[in-house]
């Protein structure tokens, strides 16, 4: 803690004291200070996120803006909060699913989920065509796919963990490969459908921060409102789940109903997140490294706020740097996966190295 | 010499006085030749003339597939009369180019990874998950920004450099991860691959090269005319090259000891591999563009009938690839007929699903 009573009881001490000494007195305050400052940094994770979340979330909105602000707030407010959703959503349901698998490496996007999402929004153009795949109520068609991408995803989590759950590597090579099969599916559907349709599929098959689909926005910010109150509600059980399935079945958890109920909760919002951006491959990953590194404790009633803070700070705080500073706009998505990229490589070797 | 006899290599195998120290391509390899021993074993010979046979059969309708109208009649009728006509000059034009520059490709992918396998000792590694394509795409849009002008041979050089370099790379990564963690470097190449794809992007973003960086990033044989191609007869050469040291391969594929005993040159082997595996990648990427999952579905269904010997399995290898890449273009190409599908896209989905079946099927490590 910045204690006041310090510095002033350093300087009157200072006054008996020869100036070289003096001198090496200072020094050393200002170290503690120094240290001080980060102690109370590593000791306020939660609040100093917030507070820089709320500077970034100032630049985002008033940079650049050169007095249109009738014009700029409405606009930037919608994108700001299309990131915001984005990061809470990405962020928990990685937190979420690296809690379920007892994983830091594992990620929904790592395994293909949300190349799966892509593929299932594929399939459905191709059923049902870009016309009336456009018209249709778009919190309708958004139900539709949320139901699809759960039955899949379901499918899909299945599939990994009943055969390699033993062996990390194997499950995370078949969950990536399986991703490179969905990407590789939609592009395929994307080349029979018809030119105009393929522009809906495409726009969807490609990351992109700085145009966010704001049509979803409602319904993502109600699906985030839910699922948040379902998954605060359920982060003491999360805490126990990080001790093991037997522990945790031992110690009263319902263990089918828990798991089954986060991995709704995680299709839900990586297709949320999906279709407010599109794939991100590594960004969860990212944010969850970051936030275990920073954490105090590993209790997810700290994590969970830590995780979401830090990725929307992330994707504020860099699409204001790309977009108003850099003037790059459509690069930070290229970042994210280079950074997460390189820390999924420094996981890996560290892991090794254990 | 013992060891190059079938029998003989297994027998090695199953005494396990080896099987402590053999790295995991080589437990994968004896596992592959007890198969060919349980299964009535398919004669190489029967094998590659089967193959020639498939191939010689896709050969056939590659060349009479396309939008353009086509007549043998009237090609027949041209070669007779010593006369060009439109049926001919199709021919010379676009579909013969097309089809060798398509067998070119196929048979330099899965030979070179064939040899990236046997040079990492892993089974589950090819040209796209070493860096090695990427860096040349890497390469090649760096030397086509910072100058445009030069000439072909000089992009491919620099392409072939910058894949050697991008290989050196990860195998200085991968040197620290124990041989029988064997998923572990497929895992770590692909991320790998990935991240200079990202740094690709990110120059070709900024200096609005995107279009250009696509061309080379998904395989697609329809730009393919005579004049355009021909760079690919070079990894012909280098097939050749890789036949011609086959031995010296299959005995750095056996492991250090083996090779260091038999007075084989680990180091030089491993340098002349990476080097043609750079250089086939570079070329491939310059001229078609990357086709990813050849080099590794490919070579792993061969060794599993024909084991690894390579000398043996070399052929069959390259006849399979050059197969598989005209299947995959022939039906690129009639799915959508008249518009065609890249052959990146149609292997995308092949590639990924035999690769998939391979994964699953590989017993894991205990």
């Amino acid at each position: 803690m910045l204690s006041p009573s310090r510095p002033s009881s350093t300087k009157s001490d200072s006054t008996h004291t020869s100036p070289a000494i003096n001198d090496q007195y200072s020094s050393a305050t200002g170290q503690s200070h120094l240290t001080q400052f980060w102690a109370f940094i590593a000791n306020h994770p939660k609040s100093i996120a917030a507070v820089i979340l709320l500077i970034s979330m100032t630049l985002f909105l008033t940079l650049n803006v050169n007095g249109h602000w009738d014009f700029a707030l409405p606009l930037r407010g919608k994108k700001l909060l299309a990131l915001m959703v984005v990061g809470y959503a990405i962020g928990v349901s990685t937190l979420l699913f690296q809690t379920l698998t007892h994983n830091p490496i594992l990620t929904p996007s790592l395994l293909g989920f949300d190349s799966l999402y892509v593929l299932l929004q594929s399939l459905l153009v191709f059923f049902l065509g870009a016309i009336s795949f456009t018209s249709i109520n778009p919190i309708a068609k958004f139900t539709l796919e949320i139901v699809l991408m759960f039955g899949a995803s379901l499918l899909l989590f299945q599939l990994l963990f009943a055969k390699s759950s033993q062996d990390l590597t194997r499950l995370i090579l078949v969950g990536v490969i399986f991703g490179v099969l969905f990407r590789s599916l939609s592009a395929l559907i994307a080349r029979l459908i018809n030119p105009d349709d393929f522009v809906v599929v495409q726009s969807a098959s490609y990351a992109q921060f700085n145009t966010v689909n704001p049509q979803l926005l409602g319904i993502s910010l109600f699906i985030c409102l839910i699922s948040g109150w379902f998954i605060w509600r359920w982060r003491y059980q999360c805490d126990v789940l990080m001790l093991g399935k037997a522990q945790a079945t031992n110690l009263g958890i319902n263990y089918q109903r828990l798991a089954f109920g986060l991995l709704t909760v995680i299709a839900v919002l990586v297709a949320t997140a999906t279709a407010l951006v599109g794939p991100v491959t590594f960004f969860g990953l990212l944010v969850c490294a970051l936030t275990n590194r920073i954490a105090r404790h590993m209790y997810h009633s700290e994590r969970l706020i830590l995780v979401s803070l830090v990725a929307m700070i992330c994707l504020v705080l860099g699409q204001t740097v790309f977009e108003q500073v850099l003037s790059m706009a459509g690069v930070l998505s290229v970042v994210i996966e280079l950074a997460g990229g390189i820390v999924f490589l420094l996981l890996i070797f560290m892991t090794q190295r254990h | 010499m013992s060891l190059f006899s079938h029998r003989a290599h297994t027998s090695v195998k199953e005494s396990s006085s080896l099987a402590t120290a053999s790295s995991s391509w080589q437990k994968r390899a004896s596992n592959g030749l007890s198969l060919t021993h349980r299964r009535a074993a398919i004669p190489p010979w029967l094998m590659n003339t089967g193959s020639l046979i498939i191939m010689g059969l896709l050969v056939l309708l590659s060349l009479s597939i396309g939008v353009a109208d086509f007549s043998w009649a009237g090609m027949l009728q041209s070669v007779i009369s010593h006369s060009a006509n439109s049926d001919s000059s199709l021919m010379l034009v676009s579909r013969m180019p097309r089809t060798i520059a398509i067998i070119l490709t196929g048979v330099a992918m899965a030979v070179a990874g064939m040899i990236i396998q046997v040079v990492l000792k892993n089974r589950f590694v090819e040209p796209s998950m070493v860096g090695a394509t990427q860096s040349a795409a890497l390469g090649l849009l760096v030397v086509s920004l910072l100058f445009p002008a030069s000439a072909l041979i000089i992009k491919m050089g620099v392409a072939t450099i910058a894949a050697v370099f991008g290989m050196m790379l990860f195998m200085l990564l991968i040197h620290r991860i124990p041989p029988t963690d064997f998923l572990m470097i497929p895992l770590i190449g692909i991320v790998f691959g990935g991240i200079i794809e990202a740094v690709t992007t990110f120059i070709a973003y900024q200096t609005e090269s995107l279009q250009m960086l696509s061309v080379w990033q998904f395989g697609d044989f329809s730009g393919v005319l005579a004049g355009r191609y021909e760079l690919l007869w070079l990894t012909g050469g280098l097939c050749i090259l890789a036949y011609i040291i086959a031995d010296k391969l299959t005995i750095v594929g056996l492991g250090d000891n083996i090779a260091l005993n038999l007075g084989i040159s680990k180091r030089q082997v491993t340098w002349l591999g990476v080097g043609m595996v750079a250089m086939m990648s570079a070329v491939v990427v310059v001229t078609v563009g990357m086709i990813p999952f050849i080099g590794l579905v490919v070579p792993n269904i061969v060794s599993r009938v024909m084991g690894d010997k390579l000398r043996r399995s070399l052929p069959a290898v390259a006849l399979l690839g050059a197969s598989a890449v005209l299947l995959c273009d022939i039906i690129g190409r009639t799915i959508r007929y008249p518009f065609e599908v890249p052959v990146a896209t149609v292997f995308g989905v092949v590639g990924t699903v035999l690769f998939l079946w391979l994964l699953l099927r590989a017993p894991s490590e205990r």
